[in-house]
């Protein structure tokens, strides 16, 4: 279990994306934009706010994280790395033979993963199945779910936000990463998902809009969401994918591309400033 | 003569009460599949999902990752059909614990008509790796099947019919996963078959003793893993094989037996099931007459495989 203050936490924020964008270029594939976006909710997800031990991946009181949408398991794997399930420089084997890190997440081939996950719309789904499990064991675990705004066209999303108000699965915890970008464009452009407050809101759940890059209002609405009670909670975070690096920022394209070697230096030099 | 989800329904029962951990699902077809009698005994273990499969199978996915045995249930051209994708990438790729009922297999389903006769599931379910697919041939099969489910760790199938048919196996019949039954000893032909359509095999056995020929019967009521070494050995010692299922010939267990025996003893094969058609209304007897399902269509496929026999 981690509590990194929030100095802490920005300087692992650094780190996970500079491991993103390594990662993916030796990979020479993968899905930097939307790993970048969710970067901090991760981060202070694993680093700070999850009951978890990277030590005993089977502890069953630990909070479940679901990734439901699979392409960006580079952010996941860094922040599983960075929380110490396994080291650091296995980063650069993802998406390689042999690899336990695939291209989408195997949770067969990698202990601390839950579930595996890469076909959009059923991590919520999931989620709930967990929380059930929890209320019937009565366990107080909770259990955190990420979402892309795209993946919201989903129908079984809808399905899994019924579910979750109906059953009153309060330890649920879906995060929105409201980045407005899909692979086709806009997602307002490509299928409109807006607004979302009003719709998660009118299904019931309790809604928390952040600005998913700042660091303390993301901590204060997981704290939020945890003091909910009677109802599931959703944290709809502002984003940019391709966060942090200037090239990628706000550009569809970036969605399923790695840098080349000129690339990675100017996206590592973002990251960390110049010369560092 | 009882409906094999009647079986689906006392294994639940019989389960509900021996294990805390099993709980079940439904899609607002709770009566009809009959998962509702579970309901009614263990309400607090008991989910409506309400209309939405892929939700469903979601939900018990996360069921079982939190250590609980799911029966996730609807019929059977819903819970393959809508929810495949679910099935394959949560279910299968995890090797997740979760049990799948699919009810109304079969054209047998009657008046509902093509839309809600299942006749792809055996096929959609075992191409997925880690899956185990059960067709029970009768309501007692069927409890058993139901039980042997949640005794063995990964995802299954359970196929069940909707119409009354005929029970003719008894309690105290063995019954093990992947291990087919011979129900009758023979050294002409042999006739394999999945689900209510057994019985009619042995109605075909029967009507060929009458013509001289001594037809084996197995009931093949696990199509993955198949038992192939009762397949071999019928092909060795008989040299002429018969399928019979509810099912598309393609894909099912027609299919299933001859991949064995391409592989290992080439004999001729006949199969009896639906030929790459939709089925429509209709009761369910005029149905499998109309699409060759009963007794005298394994005896006419027998004769064709006995007269392909390699001399
Ligand atoms: C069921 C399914 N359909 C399509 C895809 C292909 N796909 C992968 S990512 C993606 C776009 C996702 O957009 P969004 O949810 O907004 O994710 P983010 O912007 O956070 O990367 C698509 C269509 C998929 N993985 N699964
Ligand atoms: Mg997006």
């Amino acid at each position: 279990m981690y509590t990194q203050s929030l100095e802490e936490l920005k300087k692992s924020c650094k780190d996970v994306r500079g491991d993103i964008v390594k990662m993916t270029a030796a990979a020479g594939s993968g899905h930097p934009g939307g790993s970048l976006s969710a970067v901090e909710l991760m981060t202070a997800l694993y680093l700070n706010v999850m009951k978890h031990r990277p030590e005993e991946v089977t502890w069953p009181e630990r909070d479940r994280f679901i990734l439901s949408k699979g392409h960006v398991c580079p952010v996941l794997y860094s922040v599983m790395a960075r929380s110490g399930y396994f080291p650091v420089e296995e980063l650069l084997t993802l998406r390689k033979l042999g690899s336990r890190l695939q291209g989408h997440p195997s949770s067969k081939l990698l202990s601390g993963l839950e579930v595996s996950s890469g076909s959009l719309g059923q991590g919520l789904s999931i989620a709930n199945g967990l929380a059930l499990s929890a209320k019937l064991n009565k366990k107080d675990f909770r259990i955190y779910c990420l979402l892309g705004d795209g993946e919201l066209q989903e129908g079984q999303v809808w399905e899994a936000v019924m579910t979750a108000a109906h059953y009153k699965l309060d330890q649920v915890c879906a995060l929105v990463d409201y980045n407005n970008l899909q692979i086709d464009g806009a997602v307002e452009s490509v299928m409109g998902v807006a607004p979302l407050v009003e719709k998660w809101q009118s299904f019931n759940w309790h809604t928390i809009q952040i600005d998913g890059h700042d660091l303390s209002q993301v901590l204060a609405a997981y704290e939020e969401a945890k003091q909910t009670k009677g109802k599931p909670s959703v944290i709809i975070a502002t984003t940019v994918k391709g966060k942090g690096c200037s090239f990628m920022e706000n550009v569809a394209g970036w969605h399923g591309k790695s840098c080349n070697e000129k690339e990675l230096q100017i996206a590592l030099d973002d990251i960390y400033g110049k010369g560092n | 003569m009882l409906p094999n989800r009647d079986g689906y329904g006392h294994g639940l029962i019989e389960l509900g009460a021996a294990n805390s951990e099993v709980v079940v699902l439904d899609a607002d077809l709770a009566k009809s599949t009959r998962s509702d009698w579970f309901a009614d005994k263990f309400p607090e273990r008991f989910f409506d999902i309400g209309i939405a499969e892929q939700d469903m199978l979601g939900t018990a996915a996360g069921l079982s990752l939190g250590g609980k045995i799911p029966f996730a249930t609807t019929y059977g051209v819903f819970v393959t059909g809508r929810a495949w994708d679910q099935i394959r990438t949560t279910i299968c790729y995890s090797e997740l614990n979760v049990k799948i009922a699919g009810a109304h297999g079969g054209i047998s389903v009657g008046p509902d008509g093509a839309t809600h006769q299942a006749l792809e599931d055996i096929a959609l379910m075992r191409v997925l790796p880690h899956m185990r697919v059960i067709v029970p041939c009768d309501a007692v099969e069927a409890k058993k099947a139901t039980i042997a489910a949640a005794n063995v760790k990964g995802p299954c199938y359970l196929r069940f019919a909707r119409e009354a048919t005929p029970v003719f196996t008894e309690e105290k019949d063995f019954f093990e996963i992947g291990k087919a039954n011979v129900l009758k000893e023979g050294t002409d032909v042999t006739i394999i078959a999945c689900g209510p359509i057994v019985y009619e095999a042995l109605l075909a056995n029967e009507q060929l003793a009458a013509m001289g020929i001594s037809a084996r019967v197995i009931n093949m009521h696990t199509i993955k893993p198949l038992d192939e070494a009762v397949v071999l050995q019928a092909a060795e010692e008989t040299q002429a094989i018969v399928t019979a299922e509810e099912h598309q010939v393609a894909g099912g267990l027609g299919s299933a037996v001859s991949e064995v025996l391409v592989k290992n003893k080439p004999v001729p094969v006949e199969m009896v099931g639906i030929q790459d058609t939709f089925g429509e209304s209709g009761t369910p007897e005029e149905l499998v007459v109309k699409y060759h399902l009963v007794a005298n269509d394994i005896v006419l496929a027998a004769q064709k495989a006995l007269a392909r026999k390699i001399k």
